[in-house]
């Protein structure tokens, strides 16, 4: 019984130190740091004649690392070419700091603040509650987070219009289907991802009210076998377009949708990415199972609040919100087979009546419903 | 109710074959005596061999890629489960502890080597992973035929053949006896001539080979590509399958394929007259629930090996 209990208590332990050290793999940032810390002896002595600014930027990541073909990805692109633009280069002006865990988001970020930079910035929701704390506590430093918002005079946040861009790829999904079905995966049933799903839902209902938009949640956004069942039951029910927003999730809508395509390469089934291009995970042989991807221009978001702090115009306390109109969003076309001009023609009136604001794009379900019922 | 059959039963089997796999291996080491956590390790370990395998040799082997993959994968899993062996059998480590230790360990190794070899987070999607198919003969069965044999992975039946013969291994041969025996009381078993720590390696190294089989399937019939997150709490899954099929291999197959039918309830439950009025939450702990109670005692005893987790050390008493 003694044993049992022990073994009980061991799963747990385990379970609770499994979750903790989830996405760190610890022998990177001791290499990173040393790459970071060689260039940065190595470029103090050439560089500073050509540097227009003194403006400096650092970034901190969240477990993701600045190569997750994501947010941390793009916006450390971002800041990269606002550097170069400036002939800064990396740790002479502008650095980012990967944390393996919640645990160094702050001494992360107090690095920053304690080097002397202008702005730094915290990727991802997960930094919410340590960029808010750093912003009250360093009152001379400004802070800025991306995909959240927090509140501090010295803080600026940055989020997306993804309502818009899941509207035109709405559309898109709507002109491409021919069963009258489309599906949406959703990652974690929240305001968030709610916003997604009622922008796509008024796109495809804007094209043809009758089509059939079936919703599911997977109530995580790392749960490929979940994405996969989902899929498969809805291309099983006749649905041939899928919209995912869930993340990891979505590798399963994609895999089921590549083994359809394998085995009936003739049927007609998309998926459309989200958060960047996933062209290249449609890729199956001469196929793409891609439409298109609802693609968050992190990278021009976060190079437009640099600059607008570098000319001393930091959109102090504001919550900034990237939209078509700022070149925030953008739908891709990477995938010409599917997207014909004609698609292309009809998407691109939208996003014209979107800029135009003859079209309120809804951001929640009861918005939808009005819009809907307006329709 | 047939058309709800033929959308549900091929999720259950895709979804639980890997579950089926692991779970087998922790049978084989915790019926010899040693407590196994470190499965989702061996189902990291093994998902990463078979993408990176794939990936490499895609060109060379053409349409048999992932099937070499896999067997790869198996040896790579089966080599690295020595060191869980070493430490917990030979220098009689805590088992739990060595266990996280190859949690830990698999899943830095995964990372960090994907990252020197790829330059990023995260690795391609491979070309060549397994595709569902249709049994030429089976399929054509009437009724039968369409539920169970019509755009499948061939894994899943290996993964249910795996299972019987691990049954038959376990419980038919003077090999299963001894094995069983030196988990049950390793002083008579060595006092019978059996070699306990013999044993007990070859139990550890099976069930590395099927963790390394289960997570390689895992990674190339559902995600296609390996990152940090491919492989998140299958290992506890298969685990909880062990202990809810009461360390018995057809148990815990039963019990790896009813939490595949849960998942697949709640995801298709919506279009199933009965099952539309159940909110989607209950059918999605389901699994958890009813092995919390099972390791409780409500659902009969569950009752482990009783040497399980304890080293054998000779001539102690």
């Amino acid at each position: 019984m003694k044993n049992r209990k022990f073994l009980l208590f061991g799963i747990i332990l385990s379970i609770s130190l499994f979750l903790v050290a989830c996405g760190t793999a610890s022998e990177e940032n001791t290499e990173e740091e040393n790459n970071a810390g060689t260039e940065e002896s190595g470029n103090t002595t050439s560089g500073t004649e050509e540097t227009s600014t003194d403006y400096q930027v650092g970034m901190v990541t969240d477990e993701g690392g600045v190569d997750d073909k994501s947010f941390n990805q793009s916006a450390w692109e971002g800041i990269k070419a606002w550097g170069e633009e400036n002939g800064l280069a990396k740790g002479e002006g502008f650095d980012y700091a990967q944390s393996d865990e919640t645990a160094d988001y702050m001494p992360n970020i107090t690095r920053f603040v304690r080097d002397d930079y202008d702005l730094v910035y915290g990727v991802g929701f997960k930094l919410k509650k340590d960029i808010q704390k750093a912003a009250d506590q360093f009152a001379n430093t400004n802070f800025a987070i991306v995909d959240d918002v927090v509140d501090a005079p010295n803080a600026a946040s940055i989020t997306f219009k993804e309502h818009q861009g899941s509207f035109l790829v709405g559309v898109a999904a709507a002109l491409k289907t021919t069963t009258e079905k489309v599906g949406f995966v959703g990652g974690i049933n929240s305001p968030l991802i709610k916003k997604f799903e009622s922008g796509f839902t008024a796109g495809v209902k804007s094209i043809n009210p009758d089509i059939e938009v079936d919703v599911q949640y997977a109530e995580s956004f790392t749960d490929p076998a979940k994405g996969k069942l989902i899929a498969t039951n809805m291309y099983d029910s006749g649905v041939d377009v899928i919209y995912h927003s869930s993340g990891g999730t979505g590798n399963g809508v994609f895999n089921q949708a590549k083994d359809i395509k394998q085995n009936e390469p003739e049927r007609a089934i998309w998926v459309i990415g989200v958060d960047r291009d996933q062209y290249e995970e449609g890729q199956i042989g001469e196929h793409n199972v891609t439409l298109t991807s609802m693609v968050k221009r992190v990278d021009v978001a976060v190079q437009d609040v640099i600059n607008r702090g570098m000319n001393g115009e930091f959109p102090e306390g504001e919550q900034l919100e990237y939209g078509l109109e700022e070149n925030g969003i953008r739908v891709a076309t990477t995938n010409e087979e599917a997207m014909t001009e004609e698609i292309i023609s009809t998407v691109k009136d939208w996003e014209e009546e979107i800029l135009n604001g003859e079209v309120e794009v809804p951001q929640t379900i009861e918005e939808l419903e009005a819009y809907v019922d307006s329709l | 109710m047939f058309d709800a059959l033929q959308s549900i039963i091929p999720t259950v089997l895709f979804y639980s074959a890997p579950l089926i796999l692991t779970a087998l291996g922790g049978v084989f080491s915790e019926r010899s005596g040693v407590v196994n956590i470190g499965l989702e390790g061996l189902m990291v370990m093994g998902a990463f061999i078979g993408i990176v395998f794939n990936l490499a040799f895609s060109d060379v082997f053409g349409s048999w890629t992932p099937w070499i993959s896999i067997v790869v994968a198996t040896i790579i899993g089966a080599i690295f489960s020595i060191i869980h062996a070493i430490a917990s059998v030979s220098f009689h480590a805590n088992q739990v502890v060595s266990g996280v230790a190859i949690n830990m360990l698999a899943l830095g190794i995964g990372v960090y080597l994907t990252k020197v070899w790829y330059g990023k987070g995260q690795t391609d999607m491979v070309d060549q992973p397994f595709y569902t198919t249709s049994i030429p003969m089976l399929s054509d069965i009437p009724i039968i035929g369409p539920i169970f044999f019509e755009g499948i992975y061939v894994t899943s039946y290996i993964a249910i053949v795996f299972a019987i013969v691990a049954w038959f291994v376990l419980y038919k041969t003077p090999f299963g006896l001894r094995l069983r025996a030196v988990g049950e009381h390793p002083m008579a078993a060595d006092t019978n001539g059996i070699k306990v720590v013999k044993m007990r390696y070859i139990a550890v190294i099976l069930s590395g080979a099927f963790g390394g089989l289960g997570g390689s399937v895992f990674a190339l019939t559902i995600v296609s590509n390996f990152s940090h997150a491919t492989i998140v709490g299958q290992g506890f899954m298969a685990l909880a399958a062990v202990i809810f099929g009461k360390w018995h291999p057809l148990g815990a197959m039963g019990a790896a394929l009813f939490f595949g039918l849960a998942q697949s309830l709640s995801v298709v439950s919506a279009g199933i007259p009965l099952l539309e009025n159940i909110p989607q939450v209950f059918l999605l702990i389901a699994p958890y629930v009813l092995t919390i109670l099972a390791l409780a005692g409500f659902i009969g005893r569950a009752e482990a090996p009783r040497a399980n987790g304890e080293p054998y050390i000779k001539g102690s008493r």
